[in-house]
């Protein structure tokens, strides 16, 4: 093609090379002039980090639609420092191995500014110390208390979603005052029930009550009436935590164990996450009670918030899809993706952020953070956010089923669920 | 909960695991037994078979219990009838060698699995059982010394729950008649004792192969549709069918099917007794503790033949 544009010119050997020299220059320009643009154009890269396939699969679906319609929103409104955001979804299996890669592959891989994402802890706790070496900013929306505890570092942050611990220690109080002051415990045998374990037994007593029996089941495990015997008889509430693809199967086994003498039921609404309340089967649970991260059923004092999220992220009235009312969303959670997009959004605005360099900022701007009031970017409630355990805390949420849907009895203050610090991570180095 | 009502709790539960383990163990055990392979993808064609259930009963609507009807008729063939597709393109390609068919299997059982995962999707869906009653189970006590009859509190079983040990029973009857009283028995039989006398008697072995292999999918997608109902379809289910299957075939004997059956209900009772008073861990751990000791002492199986 050059020869041809020397020949139809006809000028002599040095002049070819001139030319041929005037177009290597400009076929390089474009290289060292996006350089110097870099710094505008160029996508904000979050490596997003799903549970599509694994025992999270049904968080994972929902995190993934809550995360797209929050970047939507983000970008229809102009970005973040002007520059689109750009979500790059990996999946990790619902595996610690897998998700530490997926991590290093956000770093080295896609060039990704931060990572965001993660929810079941078995996968934060394998993945998070990856992130901290590679110094990657790692959002987590997992719930877990292994954030505020102290057991990961500096760069990994939750800031859009409350912890196990602060959950239950607001539940304790309604459970012992209402229900009954015998507990009885049946929860995932990993991380994320280790943390129900641990925090509700003082919780518990510290309201007079007594924890008398405890039942850890494998998350993996498809059928569940054999652990039920270990109910004790003096049990006067069952208070009930599980994960994993058989939910259904539990809650179901659960009622076919009692019949009509059942005890109170109390339950955190991970045993019933993505699943139908009208499932044959679940018709016992009326009148039981459930904690929920946000309401499922729109309430009769929905927010405006509420409804503009809900609509963003297409979910129904009822909590499922409004193209398909049998697929309902893991709505007690996934709010905690629409929270934290907001958040780095705040802080990368903060900070301002132009690349990986400024990664320490963008964490000091995060730290930084304290109020985060009810709004559009808050739609789950208003916020407050420990800079020192890198930790969020916020309202929860107790619903009653009343004809078969969940309806709001009490919302816990974020009073309620405070506790002392138990780590100071700007204490760390970067 | 008292001490007798658990175990009876305990015996119920573990009798329908039996009773599903049975199922799917002897068709493993028929493949081996006739036609001398191990097919790792036996687990895989288990989970096929409650992912099929739900689609035919999701398709079908109306009573829950007609589409389960269908689904129990109609799954278990469709499943058959791929295994025997496989055979007849995969296994037969590789002359049913033992090492390659391993290998082949493993290939199945990868395909299945993505496949299932790719188009079904990765979530656990539930099959509606056709009907499904508490039944509360009284337990007796002495009173005075005169005997009572009273309601432990939690202890019952559903009447699906009974149902599925009831259809594994009659099932299992039927294949044990199958194998003695029919001519495809007596082919089946033939081939099993001695392949290339079989095939000097006019005997179509590749045929008969299909046709063992066909069925041991169906058996293990028949177990998966009657269990569907209690536990969810999943496309991840295949591996405690498989593994389980595996131990109870190992401990039985292999190719026995009386062996399948008796250790089928050994483990499956056990499973359910140990994991209520102990842990269902100890249950695992006991189980393949039991396998290694048959492989040491008695490495035909209980009920095995020794061969020469």
């Amino acid at each position: 093609m050059t020869t041809g544009i020397v020949k139809q010119s006809g000028t002599t050997r040095r002049g070819a090379i001139k030319t041929l020299a005037a177009g290597a220059a400009v076929g390089s320009l474009p290289l060292w002039a996006r350089y110097t643009q870099a710094q505008t154009s160029e996508p904000i890269r979050i490596g997003f980090q799903v549970h599509r396939t694994g025992i999270g699969a049904a968080y994972g679906r929902w995190y993934d639609r809550t995360t797209t319609a929050a970047v939507q929103r983000i970008n229809d409104a102009g970005g973040i420092n002007g520059r689109m955001v750009e979500v790059i979804a990996e999946d990790d299996g619902t595996d610690p191995k897998r998700g530490a890669e997926v991590v290093e592959k956000f770093a080295s891989q896609h060039n990704c500014d931060i990572g965001f994402g993660t929810l079941f802890s078995h996968v934060v706790i394998g993945s998070a110390p990856r992130a901290g070496e590679l110094k990657l900013p790692y959002f987590v929306v997992s719930e877990g208390h292994h954030v505020a505890s102290g057991m990961l570092n500096r760069y990994t942050l939750q800031p859009g979603i409350t912890d196990v611990k602060s959950q239950v220690q607001a539940m304790a109080p309604f459970i012992a005052g209402n229900l009954g002051k015998k507990v009885t415990m049946i929860y995932p045998d990993y991380g994320f029930g280790y943390d129900h374990r641990d925090n509700l037994k003082p919780a518990i007593e510290a309201q007079g009550g007594e924890v008398v029996g405890m039942i850890a089941i494998p998350p993996s495990e498809t059928s569940f009436t054999k652990y039920f015997p270990k109910i004790p008889r003096e049990t006067e509430v069952v208070y009930h935590v599980m994960v994993g693809p058989a939910v259904l199967t539990f809650v179901k086994e659960l009622g076919e164990f009692f019949g009509p003498s059942r005890p109170e039921i109390f339950g955190f609404i991970d045993s019933l996450e993505a699943v139908d309340m009208a499932s044959p089967g679940l018709e016992f649970l009326e009148g039981t009670y459930f904690w929920e991260g946000m309401p499922r059923y729109a309430q009769p004092d929905q927010t405006g918030h509420d409804k503009l999220y809900r609509a963003a992220v297409g979910v129904d009235d009822n909590g499922a899809s409004v193209s398909d009312p049998k697929d309902v969303s893991t709505y007690a959670h996934m709010f905690g993706c629409w929270e934290t997009l907001y958040v780095i959004k705040a802080g990368m605005e903060t900070a301002g952020y132009q690349g990986p360099a400024d990664r320490a900022k963008l964490i000091e701007a995060v730290e930084a953070m304290r109020h985060m009031p009810l709004s559009d970017e808050h739609p789950q409630g208003a916020k407050l956010f420990n800079g020192k355990t890198h930790q969020v805390f916020g309202p929860q949420y107790i619903s009653k089923v009343t004809d078969g849907k969940l309806l709001v009895v009490h919302t816990t203050s974020i009073e309620d669920t405070m506790y002392p610090d138990e780590v100071d991570y700007t204490s760390q180095a970067f | 909960m008292e001490i007798g009502p658990y175990l009876m709790l305990a015996s119920l539960e573990g009798a329908v695991t039996a009773a599903v383990l049975a199922l799917t163990a002897v068709g493993l055990s028929l493949v081996f037994g006739v036609m001398r392979v191990v097919n790792v993808a036996h687990g895989e064609f288990f989970m096929l078979g409650a992912v099929l259930a739900w689609w035919v009963t999701s398709l079908i609507g109306g009573h829950p219990a007609l589409g389960f009807a269908v689904a129990l008729l109609s799954v278990p063939v469709l499943v058959g009838l791929l295994a025997a597709a496989a055979d007849m393109t995969v296994l037969k390609r590789v002359s049913h060698d033992p090492e390659r068919t391993i290998v082949a299997t493993i290939g199945i059982l990868y395909i299945l699995q993505q496949v299932t995962l790719m188009t079904y999707g990765p979530d656990a869906r539930p099959v509606v059982p056709p009907f499904n009653a508490r039944l509360a189970l009284p337990w007796v006590e002495f009173v005075g010394g005169r005997p009572q009859l009273y309601w432990p509190w939690g202890l019952s079983t559903t009447s699906y729950k009974l149902a599925v040990i009831g259809a594994a029973t009659l099932v299992l009857i039927g294949v044990w008649l199958g194998m003695t009283r029919t001519r495809a028995g007596l082919l089946m039989r033939a081939t099993q004792m001695d392949r290339d006398m079989a095939l000097a008697f006019g005997i179509p072995v590749e045929r008969v192969y299909a046709l063992v292999f066909g069925l041991g999918a169906g058996l293990a997608a028949m177990a998966a549709v009657l269990i569907v109902p209690i536990q969810q379809a999943h496309y991840l289910m295949g591996g405690d069918p498989l593994l389980l299957s595996f131990i109870v075939v190992i401990i039985g004997g292999l190719g026995s099917l009386p062996g399948t059956v008796v250790a089928a209900i050994l483990i499956g009772l056990s499973d359910g007794i140990i994991s209520v008073f102990f842990s269902p861990t100890l249950a695992k751990i006991l189980a393949t503790l039991l396998v290694a000791l048959v492989l040491v002492f008695r490495p035909q199986g209980l009920f095995g033949e020794r061969r020469t």
